[in-house]
C-alpha cells in the first residue's frame, strides 16, 4: 500500500491517490448510498413486517407476506396472486417476442435507406422512445373507441358488443405493450443491423442456405449483441409496468406492477407491497442471470 | 448495401404506423371541434386556447419544469465528479466491480421497485423531519438518484474515449490537481457531460412512476396531470395537452441529436 508509483507522470503513493480518489466518489455514492441502497434495505426489512390496523408498520419479524403471496391467505389457499405474477412472466415474453418479431424487418428496412434519409428514419424510432408512457398508453383508447373502424369491425364479428370499446381487455394491454416497448428492441438492434457483415449471409446463400438456415447462422449470431441489450431493455421493465395495464386492462388484467402500485396507494399494506417488490426484484435477477447465462455472458450489460 | 424485399418493406411500414397511428390520433383529436365523441366537426384551436387558462395545468407544467432543471443540475454535477472517481483512479478490481453493482443498479432494477423503495425511506424519514412528506423535494430526490448513474455512465464513456495522454501532459507540466481537472479534464469531456445532462433532463420530463409515487397533492407534473385526467374522462384539452408535450419531445429528440452528432465530429 505504501509502494511509491508513478501516476499521470506524478510521483506518489498507492494510499495518498486512492484517498485522494475516495473524495471525489464520496459525494455520488454517498448520495446512492443514502437514496437507494439503504432504501433497498429498508425495503427488504419492511417486507418481513406486518401492517397494523391503521396500516403502520408493525416491527415484528414475520413471514405472513410472503406466504400470502404465494396464496395462502386467511381463507385458505388461493391462486389469484401467483396467477398475476405468472401473468405478468407471459405479458412480458410475449411483448418481448412480438417486438422482435417486429423489429427486424424494421431494422432492415431503416438499414437499407441511403445515408441521407436513413437518420430520418431512425429519427422516428426516437421519438416514440423518448415520448412519455402515459400519453402512448391513453392513445390508444382513441383507436379502440367504439366510434371507430376497429370496435366496429370486432362487433361485426361478435367479439364485443356494439357500441362499446376494445378496452379494458388483455388484447388491449398487449397491443398497448408491444407498441411502448418496440423502439427499445429497435433502436439496440439497429446498432447491431447496421453493421451486418453482408458477406457471410451471401456465403450462406452460395452454399444453398435456407433462408431460415441464413438468419439462425448469419444473421442471428452477429445481431446478438443488440438483440440481447433490446430484450434486457424490455423485459426488466414490462416486469414491473403498471401504467398500461392499468389504463388498458383495467381490473380484469392486472399484473404485478398494478399489485404494487394497489399496496402503497388504496390498500397502503407497505409490508405487502415490499413484499411484492422483494418477488418482483427476485424475478428481475432471475432472468438477468438465466438471459447472461444463455448468451454465453456476452455484451450484456 | 443489401436491397429489403416487398414483404420486409410493407412489415418496416406497417410497424412505423403502428407506433405513430396513435400518436396521431391524438393530435388529430386534439384540434376537432366536438367536446364529446370522436366525430370529425370541424378545425379548431379552442382547446389549445384554454388549456393557456387552465391555472391547474399551468401549475402542473411549472412543477414539471422545476424538477427537471433542479435534479439535471444536481446530477449532472454529482454524476462527472463520480465518474472521474470511477475512471481515474487505480481501484482494485474488487472494489471496481462492488461501485459498478451500485451505480448499474437504477438502470437495471424496474423503477417501481426504486419507487417503493423511496416510498418506504421517506415515510421512515419522516418519523425524524417533516420535510420529507410526499411533494417536490420527495420528487426531485428521486429523479436525482436514477439520473446520477445514467450522468455517470455517460460521462465515464467520455473519459475512456478522451484516454488520459492530454492529462498526463499536464502532470508533467507541474499542474496541480484543481488545475488539472479545471483547465483539462473538464474541457475535454464536455460533450460527455452536455449529453449526460442532456439524457438526465429527458428522463425527469419522460418520467412517471417514480413521480406518481413520491409526488404530494400540490406537485404534480404533467405526466401525473394527464394519467389522473383520463382515468376519469378523455377529453379534447387533454388531448392538445399531449400534443403539446409530444411537440416538445420532438424538439428535444432534434436537438439532443444535433448536439451529440456535433460532440462527435469535434
Amino acid at each position: 500500500m505504501h509502494k511509491v508509483i508513478i501516476w499521470y507522470g506524478e510521483l506518489t503513493s498507492v494510499r495518498s491517490l486512492l484517498r485522494r480518489g475516495l473524495l471525489f466518489l464520496s459525494p455520488g455514492m454517498a448520495w446512492l448510498m443514502v437514496f437507494l441502497v439503504i432504501p433497498g434495505l429498508a425495503l427488504v426489512a419492511v417486507s418481513f413486517t406486518t401492517r397494523g390496523a391503521y396500516g403502520e408498520l408493525v416491527w415484528t419479524f414475520s413471514l405472513e407476506n410472503y406466504s400470502r403471496l404465494a396464496g395462502f391467505g386467511m381463507f385458505g389457499w388461493t391462486s389469484d396472486y401467483l396467477l398475476i405474477i405468472g401473468r405478468s412472466i407471459l405479458v412480458a415474453s410475449v411483448t418481448c417476442a412480438v417486438a422482435v418479431l417486429l423489429s427486424y424487418p424494421l431494422c432492415f428496412f431503416i438499414a437499407a435507406r441511403p445515408l441521407r434519409t436513413r437518420y430520418l428514419w431512425l429519427t422516428m424510432l426516437v421519438i416514440p422512445f423518448w415520448t412519455n408512457m402515459v400519453i402512448r398508453s391513453y392513445a390508444w383508447f382513441l383507436i379502440l373507441a367504439p366510434e371507430l373502424p376497429l370496435a366496429k369491425f370486432a362487433a361485426m364479428l361478435g367479439i364485443v358488443a356494439p357500441g362499446s370499446p376494445l378496452y379494458p381487455s388483455a388484447f388491449a394491454v398487449y397491443l398497448g405493450m408491444v407498441s411502448l416497448y418496440l423502439p427499445f428492441v429497435a433502436l439496440p438492434l439497429f446498432a447491431s443491423v447496421e453493421k451486418l457483415d453482408w458477406t457471410l449471409v451471401e456465403a450462406a446463400q452460395d452454399l444453398y442456405a435456407s433462408r431460415t438456415m441464413i438468419f439462425f447462422h448469419a444473421i442471428l449470431p452477429q445481431t446478438l449483441p443488440g438483440l440481447s441489450v433490446g430484450v434486457i431493455l424490455t423485459f426488466v421493465p414490462a416486469m414491473g409496468m403498471f401504467v398500461v395495464p392499468d389504463l388498458l386492462g383495467g381490473a380484469k388484467y392486472m399484473l404485478v406492477g398494478n399489485l404494487v402500485q394497489q399496496q402503497f396507494s388504496s390498500s397502503r399494506d407497505w409490508s405487502f407491497g415490499a413484499a411484492i417488490s422483494m418477488g418482483l426484484m427476485a424475478l428481475t435477477m432471475c432472468s438477468l442471470y438465466f438471459y447472461r447465462k444463455k448468451s454465453n455472458g456476452g455484451q450484456v450489460l | 448495401m443489401k436491397k429489403t424485399g416487398t414483404i420486409t418493406t410493407c412489415l418496416a411500414l406497417c410497424t412505423i404506423a403502428f407506433l405513430y397511428l396513435p400518436l396521431m390520433a391524438v393530435a388529430f383529436f386534439s384540434v376537432n371541434n366536438a367536446k364529446y365523441g370522436l366525430v370529425w366537426k370541424g378545425f379548431t384551436l379552442d382547446w389549445y386556447i384554454k388549456l393557456l387558462h387552465n391555472e391547474v395545468i399551468l401549475d402542473a407544467a411549472v412543477n414539471t419544469i422545476e424538477l427537471a432543471v433542479i435534479s439535471t443540475l444536481v446530477s449532472t454535477i454529482l454524476g462527472t465528479i463520480l465518474a472521474i472517481g470511477l475512471d481515474r483512479f487505480p481501484w482494485s478490481k474488487r472494489s471496481a466491480t462492488g461501485l459498478d453493482m451500485v451505480l448499474h443498479l437504477p438502470v437495471v432494477i424496474p423503477d417501481i421497485i426504486l419507487a417503493a423503495a423511496l416510498v418506504v425511506a421517506f415515510g421512515l424519514l419522516r418519523l425524524v423531519s417533516s420535510w420529507f412528506e410526499p411533494g417536490m423535494l420527495n420528487m426531485v430526490i428521486g429523479h436525482i438518484t436514477f439520473q446520477i448513474a445514467f450522468v455517470a455512465l455517460v460521462v465515464r464513456s467520455r473519459l475512456n474515449a478522451v484516454g488520459v495522454d492530454l492529462e498526463e501532459a499536464a502532470r508533467d507540466l507541474y499542474a496541480s490537481t484543481p488545475y488539472l481537472i479545471r483547465h483539462v479534464t473538464l474541457p475535454l469531456i464536455m460533450p460527455g457531460v452536455v449529453a449526460g445532462a442532456m439524457l438526465a433532463f429527458t428522463l425527469s420530463l419522460d418520467d412517471f412512476v417514480i413521480s406518481f409515487f413520491t409526488a404530494g397533492t400540490d406537485s404534480a407534473t404533467l405526466p401525473i396531470f394527464i394519467y389522473a385526467a383520463v382515468r376519469r374522462t378523455v377529453t379534447p384539452e387533454i388531448h392538445a395537452l399531449s400534443t403539446l408535450v409530444l411537440l416538445a419531445t420532438v424538439v428535444l429528440v432534434v436537438a439532443t441529436e444535433r448536439i451529440s452528432r456535433r460532440s462527435q465530429q469535434a
